[in-house]
C-alpha cells in the first residue's frame, strides 16, 4: 500500500494546474469571454486528456480512473468551463462496448436521464463543444444528437436536450457497473476539486474583508465555519482517491460500492462547503459577480450526477446485504 | 497510487488472519463494558508476543520496524475478524522516541510496548483542561528525587497503571509554558491516591483521577531536560489525535460490522430512517480507514506530525459520533430490560469531541495553523 501519487501523477497535476492557472476563469465576467475559453479547450485538447479512457491497442484505458480523477479534481477547483467528465465517460461506453471512436474531431459527450441520477438518453451533460452524446438505454448503448442548451445550473458546464439516434452496441452488466463506479468517481474527483477551490476563496476573502477594525477571518465563528469546510474536503479528497483507485483495481461490484460510498461522502460535504463559502462572502456572496456561486452551481450538478446522497447511501446499504434499505 | 497490499504485506496479512483465528479473545465492544477493561492486558501481551503489535514503532524497544502503512492492514483485519482493536498506546511512545534520553528509552520503552507494564497519562487537572499549560501540579527537588504535589483527572486508565507519565511544575518563576517537566511516575507507592470516575455509560475501569501527595520521583526518571515538558506534551497530544496512531479505525469498522448483522438478522424491523443512519455510519467508517491509509502512506519516507494531525482528530470525532448515531438508531435505548451495550456505545462517543483535545481546539488550530487565518 503505498496511496502517494506516482511521480508521473504529480507531473500530470502539475500541467493541469498550469493549465488552469492560464487559462481558467479568474472572475465571473471572465465566464463570458469566449477567447479565453476557446484557449482553454485548445489547450486540453492539446493535452489529450480527453482520451485517457480511451482504448488501447488491447483494448484497455490508456489511463487509470486515478488519472482521470486527478484532471477532474483540478480542472473542478479552477472552476475551468471545459468539457471532461462528460466526454471521459462518453469515451469509457466506446471502449467498453468495443465501439471505435466517433469521427474524427467531432466531439462526444455523454447523456443521462433527465434528473442526471442514471445513464439515459434524454439529456447531454458536460455538453461544451460537443456534437454529438452517447447514452445508455438498458444494456444499448444508443448516438444522441446534441440539440439547444437548458437553463444552466452549473454555469461552466452546460447540458442540452438531445434526439436519440442510432444503437451501436451494447454493454454487459458488469461494464455497467464499472462504468458507473468511473462517472461516480469523477463526479466525486470534481466535488473534491470543487470545494478546495470553494475553501481557497473564502480563505482568502475571510484573510482581507475588515469589519470592526478586524479582518472576519479573526472570528473564531467564521474560524469554525472555514475549518469544517477544510476538514470535509480533506476527508472527502480520501474518500475520493480510493474511489479513484478502485475502477480498475476491484472486482466491479467493490468498485461501485467504493463509488458510492465517496459519493454520498462528497456530495453531502460539497453543497455544505459551497454553502459555507456563500455565508463567509456574506451580501457579496449572494451576487452574481461573486464566485461562489459558480463552485455552488458545480456543486449541484455533480451532485446529481449518477445520484447524490440518497441513491448513493442505497447502493452502500445494497452492497452490505441490506437490501430496499431507504424506501 | 495504490490502495493494494504488496506481496511482503499481503504475506504479513494472511499470517495475521491465520492467526486471528485462534486467538480472538471476543472481548464485549470496547468502551461498554469494564470486562472490556480487565481483557486488555492480555490481549495486549498476546498482540505483541506473536509479533503483531508496535508494527512500525523501532526494535530497539520493542517494535517491528515495519513502514507505517502496516498498521493500517493490523486495523482491518482485527475489525473482520472481531477482534479488539489494537492498545492505543503510539502517543506514549512517540512522546518518550521524541524526548526521552536513551537510558530513559531503554528502561521503560519495553515494558510498555509490550504491555508487561500498563501507562497512564497525568496531563489534565481540574483546572487545567484546554488550557493544559496552566497546570499546577509541582515537583520539588529533596535530594536525588523529586516530590509531586497535585491533581490529575481525565486520567485513562490510571486505575490499572504502573507507570504515570505525569507533568508538574518544576519552576514557578518560568512563564507557563516554559516551567514544566515530564516524569516517569511509579503509580503503587505512597502518596497516590487513585479514584475511578464513572464514565456516562457506566464504565469504571478506563477513566479516573489521582492526587499525588508527596509522591517521589527519582530525578533520573525525568523525561528529557527540566523544562522540557511542554514539548513533550505537545508530541504525545499530535500523536494523541490520530486515529492511525490510535487503531480505532479497527473499533468504527467492527462497530459497523456488528450493527449490520443486528439489521440483516431481521431486515424488515428497520425503518428507512435507521438504515440512513447505518448507512452514514458506514460511508464514515469507510473514509476514515482510506484517510488513515492517505495519512500513513504519506509519511512512509519518515514520521512528521504537523497541524494535520488536528484534521484527522475531527474526522475521526465526526466518524466515532455518526457510528454512536448508527448504535443508538439501531441499537435502539434498550428499554424493557434489553441489552444495553448499543446505547452505551452511543453514550461513550460524546467523549470522542472531549478527550484529546476539544473540536473546537482543533478547529482553532486548523484555523491558525493551516488556514492562516488571523488571531483574534
Amino acid at each position: 500500500m503505498d496511496v502517494r501519487f506516482s511521480a508521473e501523477q504529480a507531473a500530470l497535476r502539475d500541467s493541469v494546474v498550469q493549465v488552469v492557472d492560464r487559462f481558467g476563469p479568474k472572475a465571473v465576467p471572465q465566464l463570458d469571454d469566449a477567447e479565453r475559453a476557446a484557449k482553454l479547450d485548445a489547450a486540453v485538447d492539446a493535452a489529450g486528456w480527453r482520451e485517457l479512457r480511451t482504448a488501447d491497442e488491447g483494448g484497455r484505458p490508456w489511463a487509470s480512473g486515478v488519472e482521470a480523477a486527478i484532471v477532474a479534481e483540478e480542472l473542478a477547483r479552477g472552476v475551468a468551463d471545459v468539457a471532461f467528465v462528460g466526454p471521459t465517460l462518453a469515451a469509457e461506453l466506446r471502449r467498453l462496448c468495443g465501439s471505435s471512436t466517433a469521427s474524427a474531431g467531432a466531439r462526444e459527450t455523454v447523456g443521462l436521464t433527465s434528473d442526471l441520477g442514471a445513464p439515459g438518453v434524454d439529456i447531454a451533460v458536460d455538453a461544451a463543444g460537443a456534437a454529438s452524446a452517447l447514452g445508455l438505454d438498458g444494456g444499448d448503448v444508443v448516438e444522441l444528437s446534441v440539440g439547444g442548451p437548458l437553463p444552466p445550473v452549473d454555469l461552466t458546464r452546460p447540458c442540452t436536450a438531445v434526439t436519440r439516434g442510432q444503437v451501436i452496441g451494447a454493454l454487459a452488466h458488469d461494464d455497467t457497473t464499472r462504468w458507473t463506479a468511473l462517472g461516480l468517481a469523477l463526479a466525486c474527483a470534481d466535488l473534491v476539486g470543487t470545494m478546495r477551490g470553494a475553501v481557497e476563496l473564502s480563505r482568502l476573502y475571510a484573510q482581507e474583508r475588515r469589519q470592526y477594525g478586524v479582518a472576519v477571518g479573526s472570528f473564531q465563528a467564521v474560524q469554525h465555519l472555514l475549518a469544517d469546510a477544510y476538514v470535509s474536503m480533506e476527508g472527502s479528497r480520501s474518500v475520493a482517491l480510493h474511489a479513484a483507485w478502485a475502477v480498475d483495481a476491484l472486482p466491479p461490484a467493490d468498485a461501485l460500492a467504493a463509488a458510492s460510498t465517496a459519493k454520498a461522502y462528497c456530495s453531502r460535504a460539497a453543497r455544505a462547503v459551497c454553502e459555507t463559502a456563500i455565508q463567509v462572502h456574506g451580501g457579496i456572496g449572494n451576487t452574481w459577480d461573486c464566485l461562489a456561486h459558480v463552485f455552488l452551481r458545480r456543486a449541484l450538478l455533480s451532485i446529481d450526477l449518477l445520484g447524490g446522497e440518497g441513491p448513493s447511501l442505497t447502493l452502500v446499504l445494497a452492497h452490505r446485504g441490506v437490501r430496499d434499505g431507504l424506501r | 497510487m495504490d490502495f493494494a497490499d504488496s506481496p511482503a504485506e499481503a504475506e504479513f496479512r494472511a499470517r495475521l488472519r491465520a492467526w486471528l483465528v485462534d486467538n480472538n479473545p471476543g472481548l464485549p465492544p470496547s468502551s461498554t463494558d469494564d470486562a472490556y477493561w480487565r481483557g486488555q492486558a492480555a490481549w495486549h501481551q498476546a498482540l505483541y508476543d506473536a509479533g503483531f503489535f508496535g508494527l512500525s514503532w523501532p526494535v530497539s524497544v520493542g517494535g517491528r520496524g515495519l513502514p507505517t502503512v502496516y498498521d493500517a492492514i493490523l486495523d482491518e483485519e482485527l475489525a473482520d475478524a472481531g477482534a479488539p482493536p489494537r492498545p492505543s498506546l503510539g502517543y506514549l511512545v512517540h512522546g518518550l522516541l521524541a524526548h526521552a534520553g536513551d537510558d530513559v528509552q531503554r528502561r521503560f520503552l519495553p515494558g510498555l510496548v509490550s504491555g508487561r507494564d500498563r501507562w497512564c497519562q497525568g496531563f489534565s487537572e481540574p483546572d487545567a483542561g484546554s488550557d493544559l499549560a496552566s497546570l499546577r501540579t509541582r515537583a520539588d527537588r529533596d535530594g536525588d528525587d523529586y516530590v509531586i504535589t497535585g491533581h490529575k483527572v481525565w486520567t485513562s486508565y490510571s486505575d490499572d497503571a504502573d507507570w504515570c507519565l505525569v507533568l508538574a511544575r518544576t519552576d514557578h518563576d518560568a512563564p507557563k509554558h516554559k516551567g514544566i517537566s515530564a516524569f516517569a511516575l511509579r503509580m503503587g507507592q505512597p502518596g497516590v491516591e487513585r479514584r475511578p470516575l464513572k464514565m456516562i455509560n457506566g464504565i469504571t475501569k478506563e477513566f479516573g483521577e489521582v492526587t499525588f501527595d508527596g509522591a517521589r520521583v527519582p530525578a533520573a526518571d525525568m523525561i528529557g531536560a527540566p523544562g522540557d515538558g511542554w514539548a513533550l506534551a505537545m508530541t504525545v497530544v499530535g500523536h494523541e489525535r490520530e486515529p492511525g496512531e490510535l487503531g480505532y479505525v479497527a473499533r468504527y469498522r467492527k462497530l459497523v460490522k456488528d450493527l449490520t448483522a443486528v439489521v440483516t438478522a431481521s431486515p424488515s424491523s428497520f425503518t428507512g430512517e435507521q438504515l440512513r443512519s447505518l448507512g452514514w455510519a458506514m460511508v464514515e467508517a469507510d473514509m476514515l480507514r482510506h484517510h488513515v491509509s492517505r495519512r500513513l502512506s504519506d509519511r512512509l519516507d519518515g514520521i512528521s506530525h504537523g497541524p494535520e494531525g488536528s484534521v484527522d482528530k475531527l474526522l475521526m470525532t465526526w466518524t466515532e459520533q455518526a457510528v454512536g448515531h448508527a448504535a443508538l438508531a439501531v441499537g435502539g435505548a434498550a428499554h424493557d430490560g434489553g441489552d444495553d451495550t448499543w446505547l452505551k456505545v452511543y453514550l461513550y462517543s460524546r467523549a470522542q469531541s472531549v478527550m484529546g483535545g476539544t473540536s473546537q481546539i482543533q478547529r482553532n488550530l486548523v484555523a491558525r495553523r493551516i488556514l492562516e487565518l488571523p488571531q483574534p
